[in-house]
């Protein structure tokens, strides 16, 4: 199993996501923004960090990127793609997923341990939680508002297109608590936390992030 | 300032207005020279002309003025920072002091290198740049040693946590240190925040920064290899931060004065960012001889080093330099300190593949120059020279000064004003009163407001972070090999007596790095004092220089660099002095850490070390009483190096689940850490007056929690070290016998509201968005 992590200018939670990978039991494989060869991944992590310093939008610049064609169309045919943080920017910034994510409400860059509910346990990166079981990640950013128009927020509920819910405190005034949101198809996810950084007892808070690495496995092995 | 630069430069017409080539000075030697308003004394001026035998040209005494600047030239300090230099080298340094960093070896052909600097004066002119700037110069100083940037830490200090100006300065700063930090992916793991008057006006902005190469990849900046190219990479030259060593870092601020927003230099994280990947590919393909960031005093600084460092010679094409605004002058070019630049030395043949790697990260990089045979210096700006000098007399033999020192005339009364006198708590009420008082001070209150605007995880390496005492990184995922880093800087005890608050600081870091269970292997500082023209400010700095020399020597530590910031002080009233100690550390394997917190309840807390009733100094005094005076604590290293073993093999031995140094606020400020970490109690009996047990700050202590106290106390008893039983952990108070019970609930609103009701909630407003504001996407 190979798991691209695309890095753009400007990433930084590159190192992070291939641990993660590797420590679910996969074989990381890193993909650079300026190419356009995805060499042979079954699925691929866009990390965290501020490709292009977050000049213009975060994110909107590296949605841009040559490999983003690629990934866009391999995500249209069902390859499973995660999002996390600065990689839910570019996600939303390329289309894959609906809204957008902006200054956080307080002003501040906020790094804290998060509780979140896991509202979709089908995806093809949550399958192996289950739905409604609350874990503790870290969450990290500036701009992470996740923000969209009221009726498309309605019909996001309505299709039970959020993923992630922030619980026991909003770390940044997100819509709904809305911590991250999947495709129609439930292949594309984006969340603003950062379950790579939960993988180890060492140094995460927990290691409960490291079921959105392993479900992959099983989305690709069944797919 | 520059006004005196630009009038002589631009175009043709009388001489005030002619290019200043080197042929152009010879003929005129009379010309005025605004070399004072360049920060220069007259006597200085006279030896420029002595070493040139001419006056110097415009562009000269731009490069001269930054260069023999006190931030630049250490002239004040130099004769008194030597002794660390004449410290033994121990055998883990690698590169000692006079690079851009030391290197200490950490096992297994691991180097570390670790600097600590100030950016001072900036950080009060523009508080988000000033400090954003001093996080990436550090960054920058770690990265030209060639080892990659792990982790960041800071240590900050403002004016009453209540003034006014404390509210402008210290958001700006802490979002301009992680603004900057977390944009280049280095976690924050730690650093000290402190309030005090004396820095209302000259708040201390010192950024350590810590990276890891192995032993062959150590980088040194020299320029050898005659033919050899000079190629300037990283962003383009603009006009900000001309003149920010001479104009800020080496005056005296002045009420009066204009406006020096213009020398703060603006930074671009994304740009440093891409010259670090870049960097680090062109090292591991070997692709330069010798490299230098530019920092303080831009192009003058890099081009002189490198030439002074290597064989001597070096020319510099000025017209290749890559400008953001093509109307700056030469001089100009060569002072400015525009962020996010540095400079290689590279052999010919290797010039394309470095551009190549340049390229790919989108990093610009010109040659702009080349090694040359001989000994000079020289620049040409459209095919004119306008410097030849000598590299060494402009990069390393700058005026060294001997200045006059006095012992503060006021330093007896101070030191006769015994806390002894002051009024003590007399009954429980009291006692719990003062404990929640030291607890919920700005000083000894949760950090969280700030340590939550940076990233602590990035990297995926950080073991402890802030609140931790140390910040413990992991350097090696499968042998576990990771560091230990601690900065303190206790200011009152340096002014009441510097050579033991030097000490003591020293000793602080030193066990906050051995608290999590590390070997301290190596020290850096950064030396923040008044203006080294009064008598008082210089004996202050030579005292403490002297008392951290000794005191490394003591414990057979090597001071491996440091920073020294002078002037920190507005009109005649200078700051404490503050002596900011780094001590690095060495985890075999950082899985056996041990932090700071209390987990689970029905282990035994024990106190290590001695308590004396010392007071001078204290939080107690200065929160409860406004008091500073009389002696600091004593310090004694032995006792320091001896507790610092016993940790070490507790640690090892898996013999405590957390250990917790006692420092500012005594085990008053220890117990109630320890126990809201994680929201574990204690019931617990103080040896002795309660008094004294809870508010000393006596050194070589620390608090640790065990399930076998036996281990414990035969560990330290065989090494000497004094172990008192304090009681048990559990419950949801802090039971103290003669004090009371406090709520861990009203002692977390009490230490967590201070620093918010300060400077904001940010709280998260949740549910509607301000019309127009919701994208259509």
């Amino acid at each position: 199993m190979r798991i691209g992590v695309i890095t753009f200018p400007g990433s930084l939670d590159d190192v992070d996501a291939a641990r993660a990978v590797r420590l679910a039991g996969a074989e990381p494989v890193v993909l650079w923004h300026a190419d356009h060869d995805l060499r042979g991944v079954d699925a691929v992590v866009l990390p965290g960090g501020f490709s292009y310093g977050d000049y213009l939008r975060a994110g909107a610049i590296a949605a841009r990127a040559p490999m983003m064609a690629d990934v866009v169309d391999r995500a249209r045919q069902g390859m499973p793609v995660l999002g996390i943080c600065n990689g839910f920017q570019v996600l939303c910034e390329a289309g894959l997923l609906p809204g957008a994510l902006t200054r956080n409400s307080h002003l501040h860059f906020r790094n804290r341990d998060q509780r979140l509910r896991i509202e979709r346990a089908d995806t093809a990166w949550t399958s192996d939680y289950v739905e409604g079981q609350e874990i503790v990640v870290p969450v990290k950013n500036g701009e992470g508002r996740y923000v969209a128009a009221p009726t498309e927020l309605e019909r996001l509920e309505g299709e039970g297109r959020v993923a992630v819910r922030y619980v026991g405190g909003n770390p940044n005034g997100s819509l709904r608590d809305i911590a991250g949101v999947t495709s129609e198809d439930g292949r594309v996810v984006g969340l603003m936390p950062h379950p790579e950084h939960a993988v180890e007892d060492l140094t995460g808070p927990s290691t409960d992030g490291l079921g959105f690495f392993t479900s992959v496995l099983k989305a690709v092995v069944g797919a | 300032m520059t006004q005196g630069l630009s009038d002589l430069d631009t175009g043709p017409g009388p001489l005030s207005h002619r290019l200043d080539t080197v042929a152009l000075a010879e003929s005129t030697p009379d010309v005025e020279q605004p070399y004072a308003d360049l920060g220069l004394k007259s006597d200085e001026y006279a030896r420029i002309r002595d070493i040139l035998g001419r006056r110097p040209t415009t562009a000269e005494l731009a490069m001269y003025s930054v260069m023999w600047s006190e931030h630049c030239s250490y002239k004040s300090s130099k004769v008194h920072l030597r002794c660390f230099g004449d410290l033994p080298r121990g055998e883990h340094l690698l590169v000692g002091i006079g690079e851009n960093a030391g290197v200490v070896d950490v096992g297994d052909g691991y180097a570390v290198t670790f600097k600590v600097e100030s950016h001072n004066h900036p950080s009060y002119v523009e508080p988000y740049q000033g400090a954003a700037t001093g996080v990436g110069g550090i960054v920058r100083d770690i990265l030209t040693m060639g080892a990659r940037p792990v982790a960041v830490m800071d240590s900050l200090r403002f004016g009453r946590a209540d003034a006014p100006d404390t509210a402008r300065v210290l958001p700006g700063v802490v979002a301009g240190v992680g603004g900057y930090g977390n944009c280049l992916g280095l976690p924050n793991i730690g650093g000290e925040l402190l309030f005090d008057e004396c820095y209302a006006g000259n708040p201390l902005v010192n950024a350590l920064c810590v990276g890891v190469m192995r032993h062959e990849d150590v980088r040194l900046a020299k320029a050898e290899g005659v033919g050899n190219k000079v190629v300037l990479f990283g962003a383009r030259t603009g006009g900000d931060g001309i003149g920010g060593v001479s104009v800020l870092a080496s005056e005296t601020f002045d009420a009066e004065g204009p406006a020096k927003r213009p020398s703060v230099q603006v930074g671009d994280p994304f740009t440093e960012k891409l010259l670090i990947e870049a960097c680090l590919e062109i090292f591991a393909a070997d692709l330069v001889t010798g490299i230098q960031d530019l920092g303080g005093a831009g192009l003058s600084c890099a081009t002189s080093e490198l030439a002074s460092a290597g064989t001597g010679g070096m020319h510099v094409d000025l017209d290749a330099v890559p400008l953001r605004d093509s109307t700056l002058t030469p001089a100009e070019i060569l002072m400015s300190e525009s962020q996010e630049r540095m400079c290689a030395i590279v052999e010919p043949g290797k010039v394309e593949e470095f551009l190549a790697v340049c390229r790919r990260w989108d990093v610009l990089a010109t040659v702009i120059g080349e090694v040359t045979d001989g000994d000079r210096l020289t620049v040409d700006w459209h095919g004119e020279r306008i410097v030849d000098v000598p590299p060494r007399t402009v990069a390393h033999e700058g005026p060294v000064y001997e200045r006059p020192m006095q012992r503060p005339p006021d330093l007896d009364d101070l030191q006769a004003d015994d806390p002894a006198a002051l009024p003590r708590p007399q009954t429980p009420e009291e006692l719990a009163a003062h404990w929640l008082a030291v607890v919920a001070s700005p000083d000894g209150a949760d950090k969280t407001w700030v340590t939550e605007q940076y990233d602590r995880y990035v990297r995926g390496n950080t073991v402890l972070a802030q609140p931790d005492d140390a910040g413990v990184v992991r350097i090696d995922e499968d042998s576990h090999r990771g560091i230990a880093l601690a900065l303190d800087g206790n200011a009152r005890f340096a002014r009441l007596d510097p050579y033991a608050g030097a000490q003591a600081n020293l000793a602080e870091a030193y066990r906050n790095v051995a608290v999590t269970g590390a070997r301290p292997l190596a020290v850096t500082n950064c030396l923040n004092f008044g203006s080294p023209e009064e008598p008082a400010v210089m004996w202050q700095f030579a005292e403490a220089v002297r008392g951290l020399a000794d005191a490394c020597r003591d414990l057979g530590l090597p001071v491996t660099g440091g920073n020294v910031s002078l002037y920190n002080q507005t009109g005649d009233v200078a700051i404490n002095p503050t002596p900011v100690i780094g001590v690095l550390g060495v985890h075999d394997d950082v899985r056996t850490r041990v932090p700071t917190g209390w987990r689970a309840g029905g282990e035994t807390v024990l106190l290590l070390g001695e308590t004396r009733a010392e007071f001078g100094g204290s939080a107690w005094a200065s929160v409860v009483h406004g008091h500073l005076g009389g002696r600091p604590p004593a310090v004694d290293l032995e006792a320091e190096r001896r507790l610092g073993e016993v940790l070490r093999a507790l640690g090892r031995e898996g013999q405590v689940t957390s250990a917790h140094d006692l420092a500012d606020g005594g085990l008053a400020q220890a117990l109630a850490e320890s126990a809201l970490r994680y929201g574990t109690g204690a019931r617990l009996t103080l040896d002795g007056d309660p008094f004294t047990a809870l508010f000393s700050e006596s050194g070589a202590r620390a608090v640790v929690t065990t399930s076998d106290p036996e281990a414990v106390r035969a560990t330290a008893e065989w090494a000497g070290v004094a172990v008192t039983e304090l009681g048990t952990t559990g419950g949801d108070v802090l039971a103290v016998e003669g004090v009371g019970e406090l709520p861990l609930d009203g002692l977390r609103a009490a230490w967590t509201a201070t620093l918010p009701a300060l400077f904001g909630t940010p709280e998260a407003t949740v549910g509607s968005v301000p019309a127009g504001t919701v994208p259509t996407s």
